[in-house]
């Protein structure tokens, strides 16, 4: 039997980043079809069919899909779900939102953020905040699951997969979409950042913080902390990353004068790529830096934003 | 600010402030001595941890005696003592070498046979289940910051710390202002250089017929090691290298069950050099050809600290005053030559309980004001026999490990502690450190992160945890001695001493003159009291952080 | 309305989960225990509803080993009413998964008819992040997760949830289960005499068999081990060749 794939599609945007993840997870367990709904979400289909690994993308094109809620999602899952053995979403909020739901329908226990797929039953997670890694194998026929996007690659483009439209399921949703907010900050949030500058005590100040947040404005970037930077009085708390602040993991850290101490590194080791930029050669951040740069941070620093 | 709320009041007929061997053992002795006499009686036990056992630690090896008088059936009753202490064995390091002692030689106070190694915060943990089952009400989460006092000077309770006050001082939107709990007796029982103890101590003058109290700085690992390398009920302990002989201090090493190891190294705080790092010691004694073999392919697992008193009898204060107690080691009743604290701290706690029950049977409603009997049953009982039998073994050592070794062994081995003299101990502890120009700095290997370790990955297995947003309870009384004095004169020793991180001198930015201010990581503190006791400027005054903060110390 | 909260004793955060040997598990004996953080701030959420008037009554639930009174216990002393503790097994190592716990729950809502459930996200044990879409769907209540504030208005619930891209409002219809996500609230500190007065407060001792709940689990763990290591990378000469590395070597800027 084959895989469902369901998509993110929020307002008919599609997040391809996400999906195309998952969609790499996904057809490491058969042929892979692809779940496409939301309001509008002719493009999105379209997009889907591009992408390498798709068998056929199934398109709900309805207004009660536009904004992924959990109870119509789940109805129109469940109405094809005799055909799959296995349903997976990327592991977001909304993925993570639904998931769970359709499991329960189904009446078997949803897989959360699965970082490696061993077999058709047997999955790899992580659990406490990623200190320890589960592998669990499931006994429930359906095999309901949400995949840990930084985990995997995305899917390439190049495929050409046949769209089919899809019945919407008739759902008298309880719960109603009424607006979306905006960030107020400029600067993406620290938790859900791919990009994310830190300083630490290195930086000496409060007013060379400025520095850092220079740094992050130019790459898109939010501003993080270490503790003993927060500690210092140079950044806010809720800055702070680490075992007793936030727990992070974006496509790209940079380190700024933070040493590396454990604590921090409990809160940013899930990283995908980690810099680190510090004059002291010894400190232990270059232990698990990717790239390292011994340098002064007020040379480098304002050089790397020059240069970007 | 906090001076003119009206704060909720509970009362108790005794309040014990500590959830350790001595508070609980109290607490448990008085009510069974209020079952006994099927009489109602109210106790009240408050405890800075976030639970009970997640601030105690110890090496440990317990001595029975006093749990064996308090819960006789304690097998019947689960209690944690599962490693019998098996093989025995003293060494005296070199460098490269080492010494064992025979047998015959080791003092009688140093032989565990009928003891058991156990982990000090599991027995604990154990105990205050015995109390709470009992009736004793237990408030862990709840320090006392300060002692309350009547109107006639006797004491009167204790408030318990404010919750929620924020970093500058202010009351938070959480804001719990603490409360005062009053009781007929409050016992006080907060460990080592516990700091409401430390107040008493002057404000009643209790030290003034006695030496002042010394200290030893304890740390302590424990690993999971190579079942090879596993020999459970195994205890070896060393004296010697990598301390220089005129320093006082040495290792444990307890095999308990699970493949389990822990081991500690004790450091007297009366040690000159303000280069020592007691941490750095420890984590060099490791590296030792006759240790490192222990924990080759093992893990860590955990880590903390503790301070503990090592005066003994010529230190211990007056242990009453009107309204309360001291008891255990808040009191100093650690058996030095033992290097066992906790069947004495018991046996202390049992002893001001029954002296409080009597009391309080006397007169229900205003009971004698101080309880004097406590000392008299203290002096009749068998732990004042042993600490007079130790008396005199730690303050030979401050002629050196050589000649402290050769007066232990007249002392103990010959004499068997019936010496018909008192050594003295001389200065307090803060008071030796030499000045940095008259002192040899010390270069420690780096740590290479599988037998020896850095000092913050040490505490990140403490599972050391402050609320982030409280005032810093590492309190200077003058900000500017820690540069102006600690630092010109004395290189800045609680960078070394302090076994957690907490203080770094660093650039102080705001000068621009390359000149260093004190960074106070407050955060990292494992509450072990060392820089309450060291600080040659007795500067630093450690007091209680909001409640529940501080280690979370597992198996230890 | 009553209001029906679901909590889970686990590992208190400050403590590093430790890797058993053996790969079984994480050591959970002697290890300090704490109410799961995100289910704290469901029952603050719960006491704040009733103190405004909107609740009458707060009930605190939980599944688990005997020993997960205490958790109830911290339940009732910040301001629960009464408690019921499913004592689902006797090993602290047995995790009862989300699936049964929605079970058990969707039969404890049966009984007492609450107007609301409310839970936190996840539990930072498992990390499942579950158990509310679950009870959700077998109640066929209104699903509302990763709620930042609520605000009850009638028969509706006026919410706002955290989402990816920020924040997202919502309405839902009561009954309604919701899940409680970090910035929902700040949970109070507890009182002391508020703990002395928990252990009088009411709590009902019940088993999975007083439901007829299977609770077997569908999920076997083969292995836990530690994450592995992050092995450090390479050392580069200048912040050119740092940020060539970046776009054409990592990838991760464009």
């Amino acid at each position: 039997m084959s895989v469902l794939l369901v998509a993110e599609v929020l307002a008919g945007q599609l997040n391809k980043d996400s999906t195309a993840k998952a969609l790499t997870a996904a057809a490491q367990l058969g042929a892979v079809d692809v779940l496409c709904a939301s309001g509008g979400c002719g493009a999105a289909a379209d997009e889907l069919a591009a992408l390498q690994g798709v068998n056929k993308v199934l398109c709900a094109d309805d207004a009660s899909y536009e904004y992924a809620m959990a109870e119509p999602m789940a109805a129109l899952i469940l109405s094809v779900a005799d055909q799959y053995e296995h349903i997976v979403f990327p592991a977001t909020t909304s993925g993570k939102n639904i998931a769970p739901r359709v499991a329960a329908l189904l009446d078997v226990m949803v897989i959360s953020e699965v970082m490696a797929i061993n077999g058709p039953a047997e999955f790899v997670r992580p659990i406490y905040a990623g200190n320890a890694i589960q592998t669990v194998t499931t006994a429930d026929a359906k095999k309901v699951m949400t995949i840990r996007t930084a985990s995997f690659d995305s899917a390439a483009e190049g495929g050409s997969a046949a769209v089919e439209s899809m019945a919407v399921v008739a759902c008298d949703a309880p719960v109603a979409w009424v607006s979306n907010e905006v960030q107020e900050s400029d600067r993406p949030e620290l938790t859900s950042s791919d990009i994310i500058v830190s300083g630490g005590r290195g930086v000496g100040s409060e007013e060379n913080f400025a520095l850092i947040e220079a740094l992050a404005d130019k790459l898109g970037a939010a501003v993080g902390a270490s503790r003993a930077a927060v500690d210092a009085g140079f950044a806010p708390n809720d800055w702070q990353v680490g075992q007793t602040g936030k727990i992070v993991a974006p496509q790209l850290y940079v380190a700024v004068g933070i040493s590396g101490a454990i604590q921090h590194l409990a809160g940013m080791k899930d990283s995908k790529v980690i810099v680190a930029i510090n004059k002291d050669e010894d400190a232990p951040i270059f232990q698990v830096a990717d790239y390292g740069l011994v340098a002064d941070l007020f040379d480098a620093v304002p050089e790397m934003t020059a240069a970007l | 600010m906090a001076e003119e709320i009206e704060r909720d009041v509970m009362e108790f007929d005794v309040l014990i402030v500590g959830g350790g061997p001595s508070g609980l053992s109290a607490a448990i002795r008085l009510m069974q001595l209020a079952q006994e006499s099927e009489q109602e009686i109210s106790v009240c036990l408050v405890e800075k941890g976030s639970e009970i056992g997640a601030h105690i630690l110890s090496g440990a090896i317990l001595e029975p005696t006093a749990l064996n008088e308090l819960i006789p059936d304690w097998k019947e009753k689960g209690a944690p003592l599962n490693t019998p202490v098996g093989a025995e064995k003293i060494m005296f390091l070199s460098e490269t070498g080492a010494v064992s002692t025979p047998q015959m030689f080791m003092p009688p106070a140093m032989h565990n046979h009928g003891n058991y190694i156990i982990s000090l915060g599991n027995f604990c943990r154990w105990l205050g289940e015995q109390a709470e089952a009992l009736g004793v009400d237990v408030y862990p989460g709840f320090t006392a910051a300060k002692t309350l006092y009547n109107a006639d000077g006797s004491v009167k309770g204790i408030q318990t710390g404010d919750m929620g006050i924020q970093r500058d001082g202010t009351p938070g939107p959480q804001y719990e202002p603490g409360m005062e709990l009053h009781a007929k007796y409050t016992f006080f029982a907060e460990g080592c250089r516990g700091h409401l103890g430390k107040a008493l101590k002057a404000h009643f003058d209790l030290e003034k017929d006695v030496q002042p109290q010394t200290y030893g700085i304890g740390i302590k690992e424990l690993w999971e090691i190579d079942p090879a390398q596993h020999q459970p009920g195994l205890v070896v302990h060393t004296a010697g290298w990598p301390l220089k002989p005129d320093t006082y201090g040495g290792s444990f090493l307890y095999h308990l069950e699970d493949n389990q190891v822990a081991v500690g190294f004790v450091v007297g705080l009366d040690y000159k050099n303000p280069y020592l790092s007691p941490f750095e010691e420890f984590q060099r004694f490791k590296t030792h050809p006759k240790i490192r073999a222990t924990f080759e392919g093992g893990r860590r697992i955990s880590y903390g600290a503790r301070a503990l008193n090592e005066g003994g009898l010529q230190c211990l204060p007056k242990l009453t005053f009107p309204g309360g107690v001291l008891t255990g080691c808040d009191a100093g009743t650690l058996n030095m030559p033992k290097i066992k604290g906790t069947h004495t701290a018991m046996k202390s706690g049992m002893l001001a309980a029954e002296a409080a029950f009597e009391a309080l049977q006397e007169n229900a409603e205003s009971p004698a004001a101080e309880l004097t009997a406590f000392t008299e049953k203290f002096n009749n009982s068998w732990v004042y026999d042993e600490l007079s039998a130790a008396r005199n073994v730690r303050p030979s050592f401050k002629w050196g490990l050589w000649v402290g070794t050769l007066l232990t062994g007249i002392d103990q081995v010959l004499l068997r502690g019936k010496a018909p003299w008192t050594l003295q101990h001389g200065h307090s502890d803060h008071e030796t450190l030499v000045h940095k120009d008259k002192a040899a700095p010390i270069t420690y290997p780096r740590p290479d992160g599988k037998i020896t370790f850095d000092k913050l990955s040490s505490v990140f297995l403490s599972g050391t945890n402050h609320e982030e947003d409280q005032p810093i309870h590492l309190t200077l009384k003058d900000a500017s001695v820690p540069v102006a004095t600690n630092l010109a004169l004395y290189d800045g020793p609680e960078q070394r001493f302090c076994p957690a991180g907490v203080y770094e001198y660093v650039e102080d930015e705001s000068k621009q003159d390359g000149s260093q201010r004190l960074q106070i990581n407050a955060q990292n503190c494992v509450h072990c009291k060392t820089c309450d006791i060291k600080d040659p400027t007795q500067n630093i005054v450690w007091v209680t952080p909001e409640g529940g903060g501080g280690p979370n110390y597992p198996n230890m | 309305m009553k209001i029906l909260v679901p909590v889970k004793r686990v590992i208190d955060y400050s403590v590093k989960a430790r890797v058993k040997s053996d790969q079984s598990g994480v050591e959970l004996n002697n290890v300090k225990m704490s109410i799961n953080p995100f289910d704290e701030i469901a029952i603050e959420e719960a006491i704040r509803l009733k103190e405004a008037g909107t609740a009458s009554e707060v009930i605190a639930v939980s599944i688990g080993i005997e020993k997960t009174q205490e958790t109830l216990r911290t339940a009732l002393a910040m301001g629960a009413d009464r408690a019921i503790l499913i004592n689902a097994t006797d090993s602290v190592d047995v995790d009862i998964e989300p699936l049964a716990v929605a079970k058990l729950l969707a039969k404890v809502t049966a009984e007492e008819a609450p107007g609301m459930v409310i839970l936190g996200k996840q539990a930072i044990d498992n990390d499942m992040n579950a158990t509310g879409q679950m009870l959700s769907a077998l109640l066929g209540w209104s699903q509302v997760t990763y709620a930042s504030k609520i605000e009850v208005d009638g028969d509706t619930l006026n919410v706002t949830r955290e989402v990816d891209d920020g924040l997202q409002n919502i309405t839902a219809k009561m009954p309604a289960v919701v899940t409680a996500d970090l910035r929902l609230n700040e949970p109070r500190y507890v009182k002391l005499p508020n703990i002395m007065k928990a252990k009088k407060k009411p709590l009902e001792m019940k088993t999975p068999e007083d439901y007829g709940i299977d609770v077997s689990p569908r999920l076997a763990v083969q292995s836990v081990v530690e994450p592995p290591a992050r092995a450090a990378g390479i050392k580069v000469e200048s912040v050119t060749e740092l940020l060539d590395k970046l776009k054409t070597e990592a990838e991760v800027l464009s």
